[in-house]
């Protein structure tokens, strides 16, 4: 068990290295790079001032020689200076970085919680109105757009309603010590978690329910029915832990897309995030910290996915064996 | 008082059966109507008794057996008439409830496959000890300690360290133990093996059969095997029941169905037994055609498509069971007809 994780987690630098590779080439390829950004904006056009600084950035240097260079600070943990921001990549990424982790982790929990426990009654009571109902909600939530969701959430419990703030991350100038502040971001997460949740719920409801009802046809029910369990029973000692290997796979797939799932909803509710960060990076040719967030977040793929090979491990010992 | 007001006393059956079936009918709600799947099927299995049940696939053994168990797949399958007795309990009036209670306790059943039979998940040993669990219920070490003494006793080498396997990590043969072990846990009166043996190798087979019968002789329960293999019934029956078609089409003591198999059908299984005696020139008799689908049932008796002295009557009607001599009977117009002279030896 711990030879096969640590080569899991040895499979991660060389990905990560993979990545930097391959981003860094694709940003040499393409037209234009942030000193014209700069200049432009700045309206600076002495050819000798932009000569320097593109001396000054190490933009002079062969393409592989930045790209050695780039690689050694990945590696000490320095990913560069945003000039826009006028701080270190790191620093901006950390900024945006937990809201929009807090963000996905609650809607992923949601759509876990919710979409697992409709897509086991569905099962358990197929063909029923049940069912029918369970099927209707989770094609409606996974056809309406997240977006159309959220401001409809938003109408009714912030405008008509007004339990819930419209949008933000903090009430300004709430500061009731750190329960306050995380009742206060509770408060706010509430309505971009569930748009989110309700949403993924609605995958993990057809996949768990389709997995419940094929494990559900395997002999070995037949034998925990034989044996006297409650229906209860079968459902939860022998189907359940079984059927659960495709919703784990399904959350490995969505886990990997923590950093940039969410830039809709985001927006929607005007939640500080990494979305925005990195598509306002990409129009201004901000390419540290470009590369800085798809380094980052190849780095939380390939850790998810370790992760779900863990679980796996877990629930099923056939797997262990191999 | 209580004596004097008794009635009369009445003379007791012989050998009061420990399950009794009687006319169940087992129907398949379909699209293509409703189709009697088990019909009018009777049986009664004495404690310490083996009945095997044969037939062909698709004959409607195993389909009985669920309906047994009550674990028939619902839908599209359900029983609509007759009774399953078992000590005297009408388990066709059971609540899931009440039910729930018999099976594994009073009523086990031990199926064909037992790599699949097994939740690949849970250890082998938990899984003993969940049904001692649901019974019989006790601390968790004396439960394990239980459920090891049940592994040594289906005679898994090793027991303490096969505990904690998984059914992956064991053979065929096993498991099967495994499944035995489970069956047994909680003593139950009557157990019902669905083609126990059918999925292992001959050498394994044999030894499950011992088995079984070792803890028939241990326990007195009475035992159903249901199978396709006239070996299996030769070596552990005691009374053999044969299928065809949803109904029973003939039944007897073994000695007396193996020595004058009555019904064609009987016949034709005996004639595609492979033996060394019999068949020097290698090839097997098979009996001609298939089992009819039971949605298109020939009209009159359901194997006269495939029965060599079927003559016009077959065609007409249904044969009833009859009964040409004690404790036998059989559904057939041509024994019917000639009695029991048709029935000769096999071969002969």
């Amino acid at each position: 068990m711990r030879r096969i994780l640590l080569r899991r987690f040895a499979q991660i630098i060389p990905l990560i290295l993979g990545v930097i590779v391959l981003n860094f080439a694709l940003i040499q390829m393409s037209p234009g790079s942030f000193l014209d950004v700069m200049t432009a904006e700045q309206q600076v056009s002495d050819p000798a001032m932009i000569e320097r600084m593109r001396v000054l950035y190490g933009m002079d240097k062969p393409v592989i020689i930045q790209l050695l260079k780039y690689i050694w600070s990945v590696l000490t943990l320095d990913f560069g200076y945003s000039y826009r921001q006028n701080e270190t990549v790191l620093a901006v990424i950390m900024q945006a970085l937990p809201a929009t982790v807090i963000l996905m982790l609650a809607s992923i929990a949601i759509a876990l919680l919710v979409g697992v426990l409709a897509g086991v009654v569905a099962a358990v009571k197929v063909n029923t109105l049940w069912d029918n109902l369970i099927s209707v909600g989770a094609v409606f939530f996974f056809a309406a757009p997240t977006f159309w969701l959220g401001i409809m959430l938003m109408i009714v419990f912030s405008v008509r309603l007004g339990w819930l703030p419209v949008g933000g991350m903090r009430d300004i100038g709430v500061d009731h010590g750190v329960i306050g502040i995380a009742l206060d971001v509770m408060r706010h997460l509430a309505l971009p978690a569930l748009s989110l949740g309700l949403f993924y719920a609605a995958m993990y409801t057809r996949v768990m329910r389709a997995s419940m009802l094929e494990v559900f046809r395997h002999d070995f029910v037949r034998t925990a029915r034989a044996k006297g369990l409650s229906g209860a029973q079968v459902v939860v000692r022998h189907v359940f832990r079984n059927a659960l290997l495709p919703v784990v796979t399904l959350l490995g797939l969505q886990l990997g897309t923590v950093l940039g799932g969410s830039v809709v909803i985001e927006t929607v509710f005007s939640w500080p995030d990494i979305g925005s960060l990195m598509l306002d990076s990409v129009m201004s040719r901000n390419y540290p910290v470009v590369l800085g967030v798809l380094v980052l977040s190849s780095l939380i793929v390939a850790v998810a996915n370790a992760l779900v090979d863990i679980a796996y491990f877990r629930l099923d010992p056939r797997i262990r064996a191999r | 008082m209580a004596l004097i007001d008794a009635p009369p006393l009445t003379p007791l059956p012989p050998a009061p059966a420990l399950l009794s079936v009687s006319d169940l009918e087992v129907t398949l709600f379909t699209r293509a109507g409703q189709l009697k799947a088990v019909d009018r099927l009777s049986l009664e299995v004495a404690a310490g008794e083996t009945l095997a049940i044969v037939g062909e696939s698709g004959c409607g053994k195993s389909i009985s057996a669920l309906a047994l168990m009550r674990l028939l797949p619902e839908p599209p399958a359900k029983i609509t008439g007759g009774s399953v007795r078992l000590a005297g309990r009408d388990l066709t009036r059971l609540s899931e409830g009440e039910m729930q209670r018999v099976r594994g306790k009073d009523l086990a059943m031990i199926f064909q496959d037992p790599m699949s039979a097994l939740n690949p998940v849970l250890t082998v040993g938990r899984q003993i000890v969940e049904v001692i669990a649901r019974h019989d219920p006790a601390s968790h070490r004396a439960m394990q300690a239980r459920a090891l003494e049940l592994m040594r006793k289906v005679r898994i080498p090793d027991a303490e360290r096969r505990f904690n396997d998984y059914p992956h990590q064991l053979s065929g043969g096993m498991n099967q133990r495994i499944v035995i072990a489970m069956a047994i846990a909680c003593q139950p009166k009557v157990l019902v093996a669905d083609e126990p043996t059918t999925a292992l190798d001959v050498t394994i087979q044999a030894q499950i059969l011992d088995l079984m019968k070792e803890l028939q002789a241990e326990t007195g329960m009475g035992l159903i095997i249901i199978t396709h293999d006239l070996g299996v019934v030769a070596e552990t029956a005691d009374r053999v029941l044969v299928m065809y078609a949803g109904r029973k089409v003939e039944d007897g003591t073994v000695d007396a169905v193996f020595d004058r198999p009555l019904h064609p059908y009987t016949r034709g299984l005996m004639g595609a037994t492979p033996s060394a005696t019999l068949q020097p020139h290698g090839r097997l008799a098979e009996i001609p055609g298939s089992v009819p689908a039971l949605a298109d049932l020939p009209a009159g008796c359901a194997f006269n498509n495939r029965c060599p002295i079927a003559f016009a009557r077959c065609f007409a009607e249904r044969p009833g069971l009859t009964m040409p001599a004690p404790a036998r009977s059989v559904a057939c117009f041509a024994v019917e007809q000639e009695g029991v002279r048709h029935g000769d030896p096999v071969g002969a």
